[in-house]
């Protein structure tokens, strides 16, 4: 194609985008590692060189062990479970049913409702005295202090998460479950295979790219949590639903502890990467021409 | 008799799918309608009754008039508003503007742009929400200063995103080039090209660009939670947190405040469903 643009056009188009990531995200980013090495405990004005300590304080610090385990516990709750359960549910929506919209709107509702407003829904019905203990204790069972022991606190928040992303990835494995060749499934029909063997022998290994995507994105949204805990618990009780992202909060924005929060927030980044890589080099090559 | 076995087994099916998305449904609706349903209930009702009743028995209105009396919710919508669509507008703008080049032009140092634009996307914003918070400080965009330098801080770190750029660049490269050579060839400039020729052509991707740019910052809580001081600045997500502070344990209270904040989003969703549940724009909200 001929050259119908000046020298200096592409440049200027991308110029305000490029201002933007440069003080909103690059800047940010080597700030960042910037000043994990300096000591802000004693004065936030005057911070002191500190090379590694605050690393070294970091992997000294039970906290900070109780924290990477919460994020992790999180991760591994969550991520198989949003992983599996929305396919379950986008394979029966997959069908000639009726009400297909109105099952896919009232599924996705939570996805769309403000992450403040689904966790305060929720901790009305983990009240002491709520609904969800009423029915525990219907069953027999003690009522449970579901974000007031140490024991559930983590699992009541991983509920809310999970609830509002079930609908998310259950979309994403509609778009998937489009592409799978309709003239399998009737194959199937034809040799009586049953519900399971159907989707276990066809819908499984045409979709397993899309399954490791969702993998890898919820397990990228995992490690970020930080509203369910705010809203919810603060972290609490005894850091029991403390994760990675609210730690950094707390240190960085309640305890100016700036070059402490900063190198919690390098292993973050360090994490994040690493899920961002596989993501983008394993199953997002297409989207962007890689 | 063989026929009518499969029959029923079809029919069984059917009845065992429906049930099963009937009881997920539920209980995805379930914890709104607990809340509304606490919502309605007047103060001679006991909210922690037990067996809990869904239907109001003191069914009164007044936790609605109530918080909307002592709560600004007008301004936190306004504010959200002016956040969300000034979020919306600079994302449509930059992204279109730096995804064309990107799709269209050769020069030096695309493939550094195009890598350096790809980098944004593993870098969480959690991860740097600290130096971020600085710079806007630095650069006087906060609350302090007046509401314009507020909501400018509200914004721009949000004004464009990796997302949009790949979306929209996406969406030049599947314009046929001999669109560009005939608006060329008639004597447009590189700017009319893009803004009369190209731009109408995109706009479908722009479209979904704009919802679920909305989506996204209408519900942003870290952001604004961080540099918000003034209450009369609140967004609704920020302004329905502080529901909790306010009203403590006045569960009816809090629980009319949410659902209240809830019914803009939720009017936004139903008129646009078709983009969020169709899964032709799949992985377009942000983790």
């Amino acid at each position: 194609m001929f050259k119908y643009y000046g020298k200096y056009v592409p440049y200027l188009f991308l110029l305000p985008a490029a201002v933007i990531l440069l003080v909103f995200f690059f800047i940010p980013f080597f700030q960042t590692v910037w000043l994990s090495f300096f000591d802000y405990s004693s004065s936030i004005y005057i911070p002191n060189p500190a090379g590694l300590d605050n690393y070294i304080k970091l992997f000294h610090s039970p906290i900070f062990y109780k924290v990477m385990w919460n994020t992790f516990l999180y991760l591994f709750i969550a991520v198989p479970i949003l992983a599996i359960f929305p396919l379950f549910i986008a394979i029966l929506i997959n069908q000639k049913i009726r009400g297909v919209t109105l099952y896919k709107i009232l599924i996705y509702l939570p996805v769309i409702v403000s992450i403040v407003v689904a966790a305060i829904a929720f901790k009305w019905l983990y009240a002491d005295q709520g609904i969800l203990n009423y029915i525990v204790t219907k069953f027999g069972f003690q009522p449970i202090g579901w974000l007031t022991d140490p024991n559930w606190a983590l699992l009541s928040v991983v509920i809310v998460t999970i609830w509002k992303g079930i609908g998310y990835y259950m979309i994403i494995y509609l778009a998937a479950l489009m592409s799978v060749p309709k003239e399998l499934y009737e194959a199937c029909d034809i040799d009586g295979a049953s519900f399971l063997r159907k989707h276990l022998t066809v819908t499984i290994p045409h979709i397993m790219p899309t399954i490791a995507l969702v993998t890898t994105i919820s397990a990228i949204s995992a490690m970020k949590v930080f509203a369910e805990i705010y809203v919810m618990t603060k972290g609490g009780p005894l850091n029991s639903s403390k994760t990675i992202v609210y730690y950094i909060y707390e240190r960085a924005f309640e305890n100016l502890d700036l070059g402490y929060a900063s190198a919690m927030a390098v292993v973050l980044l360090i994490i994040v990467m690493i899920f961002s890589l596989i993501n983008i080099f394993c199953f997002e090559r297409k989207k962007y021409d890689l | 008799m063989i026929c009518k076995d499969i029959m029923n087994k079809v029919k069984f099916n059917k009845i065992a799918t429906h049930a099963i998305l009937i009881f997920v449904s539920l209980l995805s609706v379930f914890p709104f309608i607990w809340l509304i349903s606490t919502s309605l209930k007047g103060n001679s009702e006991n909210i922690f009754a037990y067996p809990p009743t869904i239907i109001p028995q003191d069914f009164t209105f007044a936790n609605y008039t109530g918080v909307w009396d002592k709560v600004d919710f007008i301004g936190y919508f306004i504010n959200s508003m002016i956040v969300a669509g000034g979020t919306v507008f600079l994302n449509l703008i930059l992204s279109a503007m730096a995804g064309y080049p990107l799709a269209r032009m050769q020069f030096k140092g695309k493939h550094f742009a195009f890598f350096s634009i790809l980098a944004t996307i593993m870098i969480p914003f959690q991860a740097i929400m600290l130096p971020v918070y600085l710079i806007t400080l630095k650069l006087h965009l906060v609350d302090n200063y007046g509401e314009i330098a507020g909501f400018t801080g509200l914004i721009l770190p949000f004004a464009v995103s990796a997302f949009g750029i790949f979306l929209m660049r996406q969406a030049f490269l599947g314009i046929p080039k001999e669109m560009e050579e005939a608006a060329i060839v008639d004597g447009c400039n590189v700017w009319q090209l893009f803004w009369k020729v190209l731009l109408p052509m995109v706009k479908p991707s722009l479209a979904v660009l704009a919802i679920f740019t909305f989506i996204g910052s209408w519900g942003e809580f870290l952001w604004p939670s961080i540099v918000l001081t003034k209450e009369s600045m609140y967004t609704l997500p920020v302004g329905v947190n502080n529901l909790q502070g306010m009203f403590s344990s006045n569960w009816r209270f809090i629980a009319a405040g949410s659902i209240l904040s809830t019914i803009p989003i939720l009017i936004f969703f139903l008129c646009m469903q078709r983009y969020f549940i169709s899964g032709e724009n799949e992985g377009a909200v942000k983790g």
